[in-house]
């Protein structure tokens, strides 16, 4: 009686785990046709990742608003992490009131294009009062003034097959997002914080706000953008060059 | 004298069939992968504290803003707050997807019920007082007690298991811009992100001091024992 029961869980048991596997084989496929699966979804820690990334793709929706704030909720003190760039071109283009500064994009797009400051200017602006939480548990609430990158996007016409827009920066912290948050209406390229000219602190020229990110991924000091396919072939593929520091490419949480 | 050792009312009930593993495979196994996912949710989020041992009460805070509190320990840049951060989150899915199984099989089984809920007769203060005298006293149970849960232990299982797990879970979506950017209200009804981490910070807390009670208890009842039966399943007496 007892061995029968015995054998017949190891059968079961046995063909759990290969339905299992097979299971996974399936909804890693499926998984990646629907753009559940980050670039940095190998090594160690590439479990956890991809199941974060995939529950919050799920569960968030193109138009899921960061949470939004009164102007008398706006902090006080608005910390920053590390620091401008000290050398050139950035400390050229920052003497020069950024007036020599473009913008580029390129990549998969039918138009690439520069534009400069005073251009992006006189797009329609964007202004939003969000969080901006570190990673490091401090947080500050301020007002970000751009304009929607969705906006340049619809200028330079997205090629069908961009997976991924890549932001590479003066400081060499370059990242990328999916475009579902590239598209998304909060996704803003700002130059003004708190009714002034953004800071060089906090990224001048321009600096990426993602809200429904953590900070990180707000890329300061912006010099390019450029829409891919993979991210394969840029750094060391993982997407960002926050996984080389530890950090995750994905960061809604 | 020996006596005083059992809790009564919980103390004798009747033989227990010794065949019957003391705690169930399933137990088992959620138990010690429960127990390594919470190291790792521990040392992940240590990693990711001392970037930032402050804390604050509201939406906002930071360096240069009014802090609830600070901890004796210095601002640690680079480094740990990386791999805590992934170590943290690998770990909560672990934690997470192993205490859903838990969770359902408990509630299928009527563990729960059937071995963790508090009989009416010790809920009185009686009781009650007389269970915290003999933990405090640390008397070490007798055989019989050994088999059934004492009321305090009890609590303390159904207060982790029912209110601070789920607490944890709760507090650390909070945190997330986009998790609350489609549940604004799991951090406004908290009072805000920082509060939200403020709670996550103290709910830690009472984890481990659950954990450090735990396991002395363990160690007061017979350590080898014990370990023994969560990992074979029966007490080998």
């Amino acid at each position: 009686m007892s061995s029968s029961l015995s054998r017949r869980k190891l059968i079961t048991g046995g063909l759990s785990v290969a339905g299992g596997a097979d299971g996974l084989a399936a909804a890693a496929r499926l998984a990646d046709r629907y753009g559940l699966i980050p670039p940095d979804s190998g090594g160690v820690w590439g479990l956890g990742e991809t199941l974060t990334y995939a529950c919050q793709r799920i569960l968030t929706s193109p138009l899921s608003m960061a949470r939004e704030f009164s102007r008398g909720e706006i902090s006080k003190v608005a910390p920053v992490s590390g620091k401008p760039p000290k050398t050139d071109p950035y400390q050229g283009l920052l003497a020069g009131g950024f007036g020599g500064w473009r913008l580029s994009i390129d990549g998969l797009v039918a138009r690439p294009a520069s534009f400069s400051l005073a251009e992006l200017k006189r797009y329609p602006s964007s202004a939003q009062i969000t969080q901006q939480i570190c990673e490091e548990g401090w947080s500050f609430i301020a007002e970000w003034t751009g304009v929607a990158l969705s906006h340049v996007l619809k200028l330079v016409g997205v090629l069908p097959q961009a997976k991924y827009a890549v932001f590479f920066p003066f400081d060499g912290c370059w990242d990328s997002l999916d475009l579902q948050d590239a598209w998304h209406p909060q996704t803003v390229i700002a130059y003004g914080m708190n009714g002034k000219e953004l800071p060089p602190d906090h990224g001048a020229p321009v600096r990426l706000k993602v809200p429904r990110q953590l900070g990180y991924k707000s890329v300061k000091y912006l010099s390019r953008i450029t829409l891919t396919e993979t991210m394969k072939n840029i750094g060391t593929g993982l997407g960002s060059s926050q996984p080389d520091d530890g950090y995750s490419w994905y960061a809604g949480i | 004298m020996a006596d005083s050792a059992y809790i009564p009312g919980l103390a004798v009930r009747g033989a227990v069939a010794f065949d019957k593993p003391r705690h169930s495979a399933l137990v088992r196994i959620t138990h010690w992968i429960g127990a390594l996912s919470f190291i790792g949710l521990l040392a992940g989020g240590i990693g990711i504290l001392v970037s930032h041992p402050r804390f604050y009460w509201g939406e906002t805070g930071g360096v240069g803003a009014p802090s609830l509190f600070d901890l004796p320990v210095p601002f640690m840049l680079g480094g740990p707050p990386g791999w805590g951060r992934s170590l943290h989150f690998q770990s909560a899915w672990v934690c997470v997807l192993n205490g859903l199984v838990y969770l359902a099989s408990g509630l299928a089984s009527r563990h729960f019920a059937k071995d963790l809920a508090p009989a009416k007769r010790d809920l009185t203060w009686g009781s009650l007082r007389r269970a915290v005298k003999s933990h405090l006293r640390l008397e070490r149970p007798g055989e019989e007690q050994a088999l059934r849960y004492n009321i305090l232990q009890r609590i303390a299982y159904l207060l982790v298991i029912f209110v601070v797990f789920p607490l944890m879970v709760w507090t650390g979506l909070a945190m997330s811009p986009a998790i609350t950017s489609v549940f604004p209200a799991l951090v406004t009804v908290l009072g805000g992100h920082q509060s939200a981490r403020t709670i996550h910070f103290f709910g830690t807390i009472a984890l481990v001091l659950f954990v450090v009670v735990h396991i002395a208890m363990v160690w007061r009842a017979g350590f080898r024992r014990r370990v023994g039966a969560m990992i074979t399943g029966t007490e080998g007496i």
